[in-house]
């Protein structure tokens, strides 16, 4: 080999390859919540399907658009036709795209914690300074991050399209601001339950299909009953039906609180003291979907 | 390095441990045992994962119930199952894996590409890990444990599946990781053949009990078998006998097990007792003019060195007999 004969060569030579042996490290090691914050982004990143395979990228992005598109039209129409109000209250677009985001959940829930189970790269990390919570956390914040980017980008687009039809600043800005709050619940309860789902299989077709179920079937079912009960004439059942589905629960919770109007059947939310029992059950839900996952790992060792 | 000192794990059905306690200095060390002899839960103790019922451990000098996070932090850990996802480059991967060890990204970067070098992944770095072949993922996983430089590794199992070239290779990096790397290792094994090679100390465990700690020259002085075969020749019809007499003839003892295996009347076992030994059957081979088929040290495996002991201790019990 040429690189073993530098006498031959010049100095200066650039083609030389030099066998510069083993390096040792002696940089600094930034420790846990380091690299709880890496798991993060890199989570945050992966439920977009950067860092990953083209073809992991394409539903993700394809969701998201799907998303926005709505909302670029809404404005399009709002500006053309010099509208006074937005089509479509913020606070009500989440609800009205429901069906994306529950497809979103399934599709990236399983994506973030069913494959470190799956190819067993869970011992990896647990081997390293990180512990069994940091990684909830991590991959918790994580999800709910990227829902959060996924339902308050349109949220944006509206605002802005808002902004440039001249609508009045003022009213667009409470409504922009109750829908943020709106969908962060949303994103963090959403994740919640589709991570406690997704971390029971290490399959991540199961893993799709169970969390589609439990958000799809829950909301069927609730929004059945809701207009049952609203025909039957018993109203009044009609908001404690809806502390059953999450898509419901938010519903209430924004209805009672951040002034949307209900999507409900008949219009009818739930009154201001049935509100604080909403908020208390979306809490109490992101609270044990938490908790339920920091039981799940401190089994799975190595 | 490591110290442990009556380190027991119960669990509610098994005894895991049953005080241990076994020093390891640094060095490549070998942990021998069957399947279930309480390698990995020994391991899992090491990295501060799994508190001991009983008894204490130091990584490092870092006390295992109290500083896992410190000791993690300086330990790398090659599992024995399948860790890899299959759909990231081994490159990404790796960074990732540096930068959880606590490493500042370009630090990870700079870090993944000179660790995949020396574990011996070039172009194919780039590539999607789905598509490796065995040998190379033990490298990916070999590389993950090392990308942050730590003073100590843990391989478990880390020739499992490979073939015999692949085995050797990974032997060769093993020993590197020591003299090249400066890294301290302890690598587990079910063959004592193999760790004999690579390691300058075995422990054996077994029912996680300390069944033997030495360093790997007194094995190999006390138990080296050889297994040679000869062919067969006009002059000598039968050649296996003809070297057995004339093995006998020069003093040379030979062992009757492996009588009833298959193809055992074709293999004579000794024992070699040094570089004599194989100059003497080469030569007694080369008078007879036969031909030399194979001459081989015979792998061991933990039930031989409990054999061994047993005799050794019956040995020493008949002398006693014989003194009293």
């Amino acid at each position: 080999m040429a690189a073993e004969q530098p006498l031959a060569t010049p100095a200066g030579d650039q083609t030389r390859i030099h066998n510069i042996g083993y390096r040792t490290y002696d940089g600094p090691r930034l420790g846990r919540s380091y690299a709880t914050r890496s798991l993060y982004s890199q989570s945050l990143r992966g439920a977009y399907g950067l860092g990953r395979s083209v073809k992991s990228k394409v539903l993700p992005m394809l969701l998201f658009v799907v998303m926005c598109v709505p909302a670029a039209i809404m404005v399009a129409v709002a500006v053309a036709t010099k509208a006074k109000d937005l089509p479509v209250d913020y606070t009500r677009y989440a609800i009205i795209m429901q069906a994306v985001i529950s497809l979103y959940v399934a599709s990236q829930a399983p994506q973030s914690v069913s494959r470190d189970l799956r190819f067993k790269t869970v011992p990896l990390y647990f081997s390293r300074p990180i512990e069994s919570a940091d990684y909830v956390r991590a991959k918790f914040a994580a999800l709910a991050s990227a829902l959060f980017i996924l339902t308050a980008a349109p949220l944006l687009v509206l605002y802005v399209g808002a902004l440039l039809a001249k609508l009045d600043f003022g009213d667009q800005t409470e409504g922009f601001a109750q829908g943020l709050v709106s969908v962060a619940l949303l994103s963090l309860l959403f994740a919640g339950i589709g991570l406690v789902i997704a971390a029971v299989t290490p399959r991540r077709g199961f893993g799709i299909a169970a969390v589609i179920a439990v958000l799809t079937i829950s909301y069927g079912a609730v929004s059945t009953l809701q207009a049952i009960a609203d025909a039957q004439g018993s109203g009044s059942a009609v908001p404690w039906i809806g502390l059953f589905s999450p898509i419901t629960l938010i519903d209430g919770v924004q209805s009672a609180f951040l002034g949307a109007t209900s999507a409900y059947p008949g219009g009818i939310g739930p009154s201001y003291a049935e509100g604080v029992v909403y908020v208390l059950v979306v809490l109490g839900l992101i609270a044990a979907a938490y908790g339920l996952l920091l039981r799940r790992y401190r089994k799975v060792g190595l | 390095m490591i110290a442990t000192e009556s380190l027991s794990k119960r669990f509610p059905r098994v005894t895991a441990l049953d005080r241990l306690s076994v020093d390891v200095g640094p060095g490549v060390t070998g942990l021998v045992g069957a399947n279930g002899a309480g390698k990995s839960t020994l391991i899992k103790i090491l990295l501060g994962l799994s508190p001991a019922s009983e008894g204490r451990a130091e990584v490092l000098g870092l006390d295992v119930a109290t500083k896992g996070a410190a000791i993690r932090e300086r330990v790398g850990y090659m599992p024995e199952h399948d860790c890899l996802p299959p759909d990231v480059s081994a490159t990404e991967f790796v960074v990732h894996m540096a930068r959880m060890s606590g490493l500042p990204p370009a630090a990870a970067r700079e870090r993944t590409a000179d660790t995949l070098r020396h574990v011996g992944l070039y172009e194919e770095r780039y590539r999607p890990i789905g598509g490796y072949s065995t040998g190379m993922k033990q490298r990916v996983k070999l590389a993950q444990a090392l990308v942050h430089d730590p003073q100590l590794v843990f391989l478990d199992e880390p020739t499992n599946g490979l073939d015999p070239v692949g085995r050797d290779d990974m032997l060769g990096l093993i020993r590197r990781i020591h003299t090249d790397f400066g890294i301290s290792v302890l690598v587990t094994s079910h063959l004592l053949g193999e760790l004999e090679r690579t390691c300058d100390h075995v422990v054996v465990i077994d029912g996680g009990k300390l069944l033997r700690s030495s360093s790997t020259t007194d094995f190999t002085q006390t138990t080296t078998t050889l297994a040679i075969e000869v062919t067969d020749t006009d002059e000598h019809p039968d050649g296996t006998r003809a070297l057995r007499d004339a093995l006998h003839a020069r003093g040379v003892e030979l062992h009757d097990e492996g009588a009833g295996l298959p193809g055992a009347g074709h293999i004579l076992l000794l024992t070699a007792s040094g570089e004599e030994t194989y100059d003497l059957v080469r030569d007694v081979v080369a008078d007879l003019g036969l031909g030399l088929v194979r001459m081989e040290q015979r792998r061991h495996h933990i039930s031989e060195v409990f054999k061994n002991d047993t005799e050794r201790d019956e040995q020493r019990k008949e002398a006693v007999g014989h003194g009293s």
